[in-house]
């Protein structure tokens, strides 16, 4: 039996030792209850002594009446909590458990892996500084993983810590631990998570959770609690700019005004030179007011009442900051939005958006594309659904002070509430001003490149692919322009067919007439990277030195230099234009790869082996760069 | 200082939710309960809020059969922290004759607590109540928003709760709902009781270990505390040394055995122990969510 199990395992030191000196670490776990996450759960309150006996006599009884799992404790019955969602067995939303040892104390948030995942885990991932991502060894990284692992990079954790469970039912495989490791180390890239830590597990034995497991001795990290007894907490918060958005004047007295808030980055010394903003006064301040007298300074976490030297209008929803690191103030932002309502986000509507202590009027003006979580994949969208996430653009009715998200979540994050019905109905996570700020005289800037490339909301760049005729440049480039055109990216494919036809028309084959082709059509792309497009280049470029030309004459990073490699026997069996037979027959001189040479890249920026990749995963492998580079997926900031 | 801990940051953030619902709304309320949470309520209150007094009166809805030490405690406090408090009693209830004994656990808490609390948050019309319940007490608690609302009928409905991110409560409502606010929502029972020694609070004595009379009864000590209590054939009070984990109706709250007469003492206790707090409160005990039931109903 499960529970039995579970009172083998040693138990942890359960209550703290020291009454004040214990940390707070606050995780979210993903994954559904097939994955042992409920297990996973119930192990870490039972060891930690945060299930007490009548609660497990309970659970026992719960288990007989309404349980899935026969004879045995169904620790989802302590996850689904509510009679609503016994009788129809469904999780509405986030649960939050507790436990202690003597270093830490734990607050979990348990969010459904299945229905309603993305409101669930995008309210828990909110608050937390750490994920548990849940696999079964069994089945390895799925499209549930991947959904999971999006959301919570979506919104700021950035320590993951990927529990392999079940690995007893795998034999405690050390390969298939070691291919899921990297499996899912190659996908997190591309969603910039990085900070991952890999523990093989079983939730339901006890392998690794407290004690290293006697069945893993290939495995030399971490367990599970031993990581999360050690994980560095919040340590960030306070190497931050100092924020503390107002939420209450302080009236004691005609001597007392004090400006109580919760501190939510960097910290603040008595004396500090602090601005008001959106107003952008300034004064210094004067006293940290606590019941038990003054004190000298304070940190982010921290709830504080200041007063300043200065009588200087403040009053809620302003931000006090770091007089030498200000907070943006504009009313017109790009932001990501997760929509949580049956009713869809609709542009032109207006909504409340709280943020801060401040609560203003916002209108959704435009929105880019919506974000399928699962492939990663851009849409065109005119609306959001429930459970929907897109990049908008949002304009506010009076400015208000910001920091872009990935920078601080309390003064990037904000709420979207409906105005006749009340409910909170949406999320979003500020990234820029898409409005040249106030200090930026930018009536007087030139239409440039970088206007043209605002205008565009991207940044433009050269893919240039090279490779031997018929190694298939021209079918990858098509599947990139056409999802980058789906993700609403300007964009253009210059085909070295094509422009042979027209603006190369009069360039024949000798060795003169292939460079000046080149140059012509680098000269044509570096005109459009002006005008602020993404540029597909299919070239067979063969000139080592040609392409190096190309890449002088462009900006640093937007010459993206793709080799499709494949072997001249291969090119020469696809022969997809006859090429290839007529130059043997010697109908065709000078043909790359049989009497002209090709000369492969050194150091590509991207390099597809056709022989093992399809061209729709050569795609993804070129937008996935894009994205991993900041090429896409970030608003230009200039 | 660059790490806080558990307790700094569970301070930090019950001040900071006092502070946005006194901001937000127009007439909160803290339902005073006499026990150690209203304790550790009532003290974040006031240092949320100092230098200032405490913008909120106090409201204590009174059965009539709480502990009279709890009684003594309640107007103790109030004097010596010089502030409003509301005392409101289900007087109809009480001419309907309706006690523990006779009409079960489910009626009277129905008539004098449920009934009693709609009936003073409708007779003072306020918007906002601070309440001192926390998520680890009962699992369907471990759903509860920060900040809850309630219909006009005063009814929680758990698929209307709002999604709560980051620090964002949306404390906004219609005309005749209400919220129920509740900012020690991610304490456990072991933080209130390490804050209560950090922090020196006053709570009331019942909490000590000392030689009290009870009875035993359906598997509970029950503590003579008036003459009101009847006694069933062959019940005798006897002596024991006991304390409450929980305190409210003394009818219906059963005492621990225990020597722990000094905070260390129960905190060193509370180690040991192997029950929940809620097992001596005798109203969560009937029926499969019965709490659940309870808080749509309007308990709190």
């Amino acid at each position: 039996m499960l529970d039995e199990s579970i009172r083998a395992a040693g138990h942890v030191e359960s209550w703290p030792e020291q009454h004040s000196g214990v940390e707070l670490l606050r995780f979210i776990t993903c994954g559904s209850v097939d994955d042992g996450k409920s297990t996973l759960i119930g192990r870490l309150l039972y060891e930690s002594r945060m299930l007490f006996e009548d609660q497990i006599a309970r659970l026992e009884s719960d288990s007989r009446r309404s349980g899935s799992q026969g004879d045995e404790l169904d620790y989802a019955l302590l996850v689904d909590g509510l009679a609503a969602e016994r009788e129809q067995g469904i999780t509405i939303d986030v649960a939050y458990r507790f436990f202690a040892t003597a270093h830490r104390k734990y607050i979990v948030a348990d969010t459904p892996g299945h229905e309603q995942y993305t409101r669930n885990m995008v309210t828990g991932a909110s608050t937390a500084d750490l994920a548990i991502i849940l696999i079964d060894a069994r089945k390895g990284v799925l499209m549930q993983t991947r959904r999971h692992s999006y959301l919570v990079s979506l919104l700021g954790i950035r320590r993951i810590v990927l529990a392999i469970n079940k690995m007893d039912l795998v034999g405690y495989s050390e390969q298939t631990y070691r291919a899921i490791e990297q499996a899912y180390s190659e996908f997190a890239a591309q969603i910039a998570l990085t900070d991952i830590v890999a523990i093989p597990v079983s939730a339901l034995r006890g392998d690794n959770i407290i004690e290293p497991s006697t069945a893993m001795p290939w495995y030399r990290g971490p367990t599970l609690m031993s990581h999360l007894e050690s994980v560095p907490v919040e340590a960030r918060r306070t190497g931050q700019p100092f924020r503390m958005p107002v939420q209450w004047v302080n009236r004691a007295g005609p001597d007392v005004r004090g400006y109580a808030g919760l501190i939510v980055g960097g910290s603040v010394r008595v004396g500090d030179a602090i601005c008001v903003l959106p107003s952008g006064h300034s004064s210094r301040v004067a006293r940290i007011v606590t019941p038990r007298g003054d004190q000298p300074q304070a940190v982010a976490g921290q709830s504080v009442t200041l007063s300043l030297e200065d009588q200087i209008d403040i009053s809620r929803g302003d931000l006090l900051a770091a007089a030498d690191a200000p907070a943006t103030v504009a009313e017109k932002f790009e932001a990501t939005i997760v929509w949580m309502s049956s009713e869809p986000m609709l542009i032109g509507r207006p909504y409340l958006l709280k943020s801060g202590a401040r609560t203003v009027t916002a209108q959704i003006v435009r929105l880019e594309h919506k974000i399928n979580v699962s492939t990663l994949e851009w849409h065109p969208a005119t609306q959001l659904e429930l459970n929907e996430i897109g990049l908008a653009a949002l304009h506010l009715d009076q400015p208000v002070a910001f920091d872009p998200y990935t920078d601080n979540r309390d003064t990037g994050g904000f709420i979207l509430i409906d105005r006749l019905s009340n409910n909170t109905v949406g999320a979003g996570m500020l990234h820029a001003a898409v409005q040249i700020g106030a200090n930026l005289q930018w009536q007087t800037l030139d239409v440039n490149r970088e206007r043209r490339a605002l205008l565009k909301q991207q940044r433009p760049c050269v893919l240039w692919l090279t490779g031997l005729s018929g190694a298939g440049k021209s079918s990858i480039a098509n599947l990139v322009e056409r999802k980058l055109v789906g993700m609403g990216r300007h964009t253009y494919l210059l085909d070295g067919d094509n422009v042979r036809h027209g603006l190369n028309g009069d360039l024949g084959f000798e060795e003169a007439d292939r460079h000046e082709n080149v140059r012509r059509v680098l000269e044509v792309a570096r005109l459009m990277v002006d005008a602020g497009l993404i540029v597909l280049v299919c070239l067979i470029s063969p000139y080592r030195a040609e392409r190096q030309r190309a890449r002088a004459l462009l900006a640093p990073g937007e010459f993206i230099e793709i080799f499709v490699d494949t072997s001249v026997a291969e090119a020469e069996k696809r022969d997809p234009k006859g090429l290839y037979r007529k130059a043997r027959a010697g109908e065709l001189r000078h043909f790359t790869g049989i009497d002209s040479p090709y000369e492969a890249p050194e150091n590509p920026e991207i390099h597809i082996e056709t022989a093992r990749t399809t061209a729709e995963q050569a795609a993804g492998q070129i937008i996935a760069h894009l994205r991993r580079t900041g090429m896409i997926d970030r608003i230009p900031e200039f | 200082m660059s790490h806080l801990s558990q307790l700094e940051r569970l301070e930090a953030e019950s001040i900071h939710i006092l502070r946005e619902v006194v901001a937000e709304c127009e007439r909160p309320v803290l339902l005073y309960s006499i026990g150690k949470d209203s304790s550790v309520l009532l003290h974040l209150a006031l240092k949320a809020f100092h230098p200032a007094h405490l913008p909120f009166p106090l409201l204590h809805v009174d059965t009539t059969w709480k502990f009279r030490e709890m009684i003594a405690f309640r107007d103790q406090t109030v004097r010596r922290l010089g502030i409003e408090l509301i005392v409101h009693t289900n007087t109809d209830g009480l001419a309907m004759g309706i006690n523990p004994f006779e009409h079960g656990a489910t009626l009277y808490t129905d008539v004098l607590k449920t009934q009693a609390l709609r009936q003073a948050l409708e007779r003072y019309r306020f918007d906002a109540a601070f309440g001192g319940a926390r998520r680890d007490e009962e699992k369907s608690r471990a759903k509860e928003r920060v900040v809850s609302l309630r219909s006009a009928e005063q009814r929680w409905d758990p698929k209307r709760q709002r999604p709560e991110l980051w620090r964002l409560y949306n404390t906004r409502m219609s005309l005749g709902e209400s919220l129920r606010v509740f900012p020690l929502s991610n304490w456990t029972e072991l933080d209130i009781w390490q804050y209560i020694q950090r922090e020196d609070i006053p709570i009331v004595p019942l909490y000590f270990a000392r030689t009290r009379p009870v009875v035993e009864r359906d598997g509970a000590l029950i503590m003579v505390d008036d003459a009101r209590l009847p006694l069933r054939p062959g019940e005798q009070p006897q002596m024991r040394k006991v304390r409450f984990r929980t305190l409210g109706c003394y009818p219906l709250t059963g005492a621990v055995q225990s020597d722990a007469e000094t905070l260390p003492a129960i905190i060193e206790e509370m180690r040991a122990t192997r029950t929940s707090e809620r097992l001596g409160r005798m109203i969560d005990q009937d029926g499969l969510g019965s709490m659940e039931s309870k808080k749509r109903e309007g308990y709190f």
